[in-house]
């Protein structure tokens, strides 16, 4: 009885330790920014690089070219190369855009990562089945975060 | 300098390389067989607000993709016409009637297909050309339905294409078949699935662009059915958009459905100019 005493505390700790926002709970900026870490940690680049490359992740270079990512075929070009992404645009706008860039930039074709509502015929993932229960967001709120960190990596 | 420009050039290369795998003659003509001329980019209709000029999906593919469809002993798709060319020719059904019964030559069809999707007075619907197949098979010859983007139907979708090759797509878009149109225009706008994405997205607003290594076309079907090296089989218009839904992580309309028929109608009349050309050769 103590020892479960035990876990339920260290359970409850941690979720107040971590504070991750939930998708639906997101508070933009009035110019689509971000200011807080949605996971209530700090983001790790080099975690964020494999999750800007991998096709069953953030698949970033699907659509964005990326001079530091050579290694990685192919790069689309549907979005601004991301070169020096870092120098220009701060922590909390890149989160904005990733979560979703349509706060950002009204109308893109961008989609948004952390964003479970609000769809029209969303899937069950790529099964072209309807979703069965909630969604879950594309990127997980470390995630984000991850790519967030590698992304503050790329200067001019 | 010479060589300073010529290591420039081989820099744009091989950073081009990167972005595009797969290279594409996108000035190229299209000429079947030396003798059956192609429109693969012309004005757009009058109806399309957003683009000037349309074209065939042909024009996006590598170079080696397109000589495929350049020479009917070189395009697999041809294979299948000649089973057509067969259940063509093949009594069945009540009725003992063969479609050469009614039509003859295959070669007499030539310029049904370039006005398909097309409103049927009698059954009061838009058909697509595989509807109107059916259509003869269920009412004419007293035989069983082929199964929508099943074999036995884009075989003949594919040699009712053929026969019209060079003929320009003229779908109807006013008069009774308006309502379905604008239905279709209004899915095509819609933005599906988690990914969010409409077919405009990609097909008019990134057209040329590349999604990883994926060189975007304008989603034109005046080439349809099409033999994807891909899949190694003829390739229907409707399972293509239900791909195509499938992969905004969305629920997809059935083949066969009505919001699939409005769409098929609206995207055949975009491509309202180009040749028929199928069976076609894509990736």
């Amino acid at each position: 009885m103590k020892r479960i005493m035990t876990l339920a505390c260290i359970a409850t700790m941690a979720s107040a330790a971590f504070a991750e926002t939930a998708p639906d709970d997101v508070a933009f900026t009035q110019y689509g920014e971000l200011e807080q870490s949605l996971s209530g940690q700090p983001g790790d680049p080099e975690a964020g690089k494999a999750i800007m490359v991998a096709r069953g992740k953030g698949n970033c270079i699907a659509c964005h070219q990326v001079t530091a990512l050579e290694e990685f075929p192919f790069h689309g070009n549907v979005g601004p190369s991301l070169d020096g992404i870092g120098s220009r645009r701060s922590a909390a706008e890149l989160r904005g855009i990733i979560v979703n860039a349509k706060m950002t930039f009204e109308g893109t074709i961008m989609p948004a990562f952390y964003r479970v509502s609000d769809f029209t015929r969303p899937g069950d993932a790529f099964t072209g089945k309807a979703a069965d229960g909630p969604l879950s967001p594309l990127l997980t709120a470390q995630e984000i975060e991850d790519v967030v960190a590698y992304l503050q990596t790329l200067q001019d | 300098m010479k060589k300073m420009l010529l290591t420039g050039s081989a820099v744009g290369i091989a950073l081009a390389m990167m972005t595009a795998p797969v290279f594409a003659d996108e000035d190229a003509d299209l000429l079947i067989n030396g003798e059956i001329e192609i429109t693969v980019r012309t004005d757009a209709p009058p109806h399309m607000e957003n683009v000037d000029t349309i074209y065939s999906g042909w024009v996006f593919r590598s170079t080696e993709t397109q000589a495929l469809e350049m020479d009917d002993f070189e395009n697999p798709g041809m294979i299948f016409v000649d089973d057509a060319i067969e259940a063509w020719e093949t009594v069945e059904g009540t009725e003992g009637k063969s479609c050469a019964d009614c039509h003859g030559d295959p070669d007499g069809m030539a310029g049904v297909r370039a006005t398909y999707p097309k409103w049927n007075e009698d059954a009061e619907e838009v058909r697509t050309i595989a509807m109107q197949v059916n259509g003869c098979r269920t009412e004419q010859m007293g035989a069983e339905a082929w199964k929508y983007d099943g074999g036995d139907m884009l075989n003949m979708e594919a040699l009712l294409a053929s026969v019209s090759r060079g003929i320009p797509v003229n779908v109807a878009i006013d008069g009774p078949a308006q309502s379905m149109w604008e239905k279709g225009k209004e899915i095509y706008y819609t933005r599906f699935g988690q990914l969010d994405l409409s077919c405009a997205n990609c097909h008019e607003d990134n057209y040329g662009n590349y999604i990883r290594a994926d060189h975007l076309s304008q989603g034109q079907i005046n080439a349809f059915p099409t033999y994807r090296l891909k899949n190694a089989q003829l390739n229907g218009v409707q399972s293509r958009f239900k791909g195509c839904i499938r992969d905004t992580r969305g629920e997809t309309f059935a083949v066969g459905s009505e919001e699939f028929i409005a769409l098929e109608l609206y995207v055949a009349s975009r491509g309202n100019g180009l040749s028929v050309e199928g069976p076609s050769v894509r990736n």
